[in-house]
């Protein structure tokens, strides 16, 4: 496994959808393959891998829809815990 | 009766729970059917228990039960009458989301009460024409300076005649969202329904939402997540469905069991007919592979695992139909008995019937079960 975080996203949504091709800035769900059941695995996975819990003012549907958001969100919450807030 | 071995820690809180369900809820839940209500004191005892903060951590109140005993709770909540069951589900559900996603201003406002039951929680996705297709939610809440303003009716709601706060879900400019709303609101109105097939002691109702207005701080996540939050919700009163199932399917082996080996017919115990043994076969072996299947959500749901949402599909869909297969033959195995006002095999095929609806129906779980054999025989993971 890949040890940076878009790397494990990437990962992750591929491992699922094996047959599907997207760029890291594609949004997965207008992409047709990617549904709102998998959007709460994105959620679960993103929390059980990297650590922290998707407080609410994280849970939008804008941080879960490209492998590029997801980092952001994943970066910005490790920054948070490292900062101790 | 277990071909599976339950942990040590499982056994006992198992043994906690059948008794409070052996001594305040079986013997009578059947009048609780009867009168469409379930008594406030038996609520008290629930609360008393501890059984409304369930999943909450300590922190906020709540027993910090994890999702293996909180099955097994609703699987004893289940055998004895699935309609306290429901209301433990759509309060577990309302509770759980707010712990997750509601503002701070929110959970320090309602999580304690919705710990320790003196505030009851309920679920109000449920339209007239919107059941498993959510994108057809029509109520609406318009954003209006520090508030939302929400218009729109919601049907179905279990818990709704009691509940003191409601989980509702609204569509906004950014789509569909999730607010809880006080029942006390001046822009709330429930009208009960009474005389539903089953689960008749669920207090069931229609909720009004005319002008209602919120404050900012009652939405959960974005505007927007809606769907996130109903989905993350839907899954954990999914589970607590199918766990309510494997308490039906018990209760039916129960019932059935000891009603063949006592009654005699042309001169032999009804136990001795091949035919029956057949049936009590049939429940016994789903009633193990079902709560097998729950285990394995739950152990899934502790692991934080993503695979739970399909485990817990699978679980719901096979216990579901399962209890519908066991009310069947209880009725029948009972004969003219079993299909009498008040006997406990007619509540549990009348409830078992609900349980193949609620929560996700039948035919969805087929969709999505199959959808996901598709997605793992293409090599995703399994």
């Amino acid at each position: 496994m890949p040890s940076d975080a878009r790397g494990q996203i990437r990962d992750f949504i591929t491992g699922k959808f094996p047959g599907v091709e997207f760029a890291d800035g594609d949004d997965i769900f207008t992409l047709g393959f990617a549904t709102s059941l998998f959007a709460m695995q994105l959620v679960m996975f993103v929390e059980k891998t990297f650590g922290f819990e998707i407080g609410n003012e994280d849970l939008e549907m804008a941080n879960f829809r490209s492998v590029d958001a997801m980092a952001a969100l994943v970066d910005r919450n490790l920054d948070a815990v490292s900062a101790g807030r | 009766m277990s071909l599976l071995a339950e942990p040590a820690v499982g056994a006992r809180s198992r043994a906690s729970f059948r008794e409070f369900v052996d001594t305040a809820v079986a013997p009578y839940a059947d009048r609780f059917d009867r009168d469409q209500k379930i008594p406030a004191e038996v609520l008290r005892q629930v609360a008393g228990r501890g059984y409304w903060g369930a999943v909450l951590p300590a922190t906020d109140g709540g027993s910090g039960m994890d999702m293996v005993t909180l099955g097994v709770l609703h699987e004893e909540i289940g055998r004895g009458c699935s309609s306290l069951r429901s209301l433990l589900t759509v309060h577990t559900m309302a509770a759980w989301a707010l712990r997750r996603w509601g503002t701070t201003e929110a959970r320090e406002h309602w999580l304690p009460g919705l710990a320790s039951g003196d505030t009851l929680g309920a679920f109000c996705l449920t339209e007239p024409a919107a059941g498993s297709d959510i994108s057809l939610v029509a109520t609406t809440a318009v954003r209006d300076g520090d508030d939302y303003v929400l218009d729109g009716v919601k049907q179905w709601i279990t818990g709704g005649q009691v509940a003191d706060v409601f989980l509702v879900f609204a569509k906004t400019e950014r789509g569909l969202s999730a607010f809880v709303v006080d029942a006390d609101n001046p822009g709330v109105r429930c009208t009960p329904v009474e005389n539903a097939l089953g689960t008749r002691a669920s207090m069931l109702a229609e909720v009004l939402f005319a002008e209602c207005r919120v404050p900012a701080r009652a939405l959960l996540g974005a505007e927007g997540a809606g769907r996130m939050v109903a989905t993350a919700a839907l899954d954990l009163g999914r589970y607590s469905v199918a766990a309510g199932c494997v308490g039906i399917l018990q209760a039916c082996l129960d019932a059935s069991v000891a009603h063949t080996a006592g009654r005699e017919q042309g001169g032999v115990l009804l136990r001795e007919h091949q035919l029956v043994r057949r049936m009590i076969s049939d429940m016994v072996t789903g009633v193990q592979a079902a709560r097998a299947l729950v285990r394995r959500a739950g152990e899934l749901k502790d692991g934080r695992d993503p695979e739970t949402l399909t485990a817990t599909w699978i679980a719901k869909y096979f216990a579901s139909t399962q209890a519908m297969r066991a009310a069947t033959d209880a009725v029948q195995l009972h004969g003219a008995s079993g299909c009498a006002d008040g006997h406990p095999v007619n509540r549990y095929f009348r409830d078992a019937k609900v349980m193949e609806i609620i929560e996700g129906s039948s035919q969805i779980q087929q969709l999505t079960i199959a959808e996901h054999a598709y997605e793992t025989a293409s090599g995703g993971h399994s």
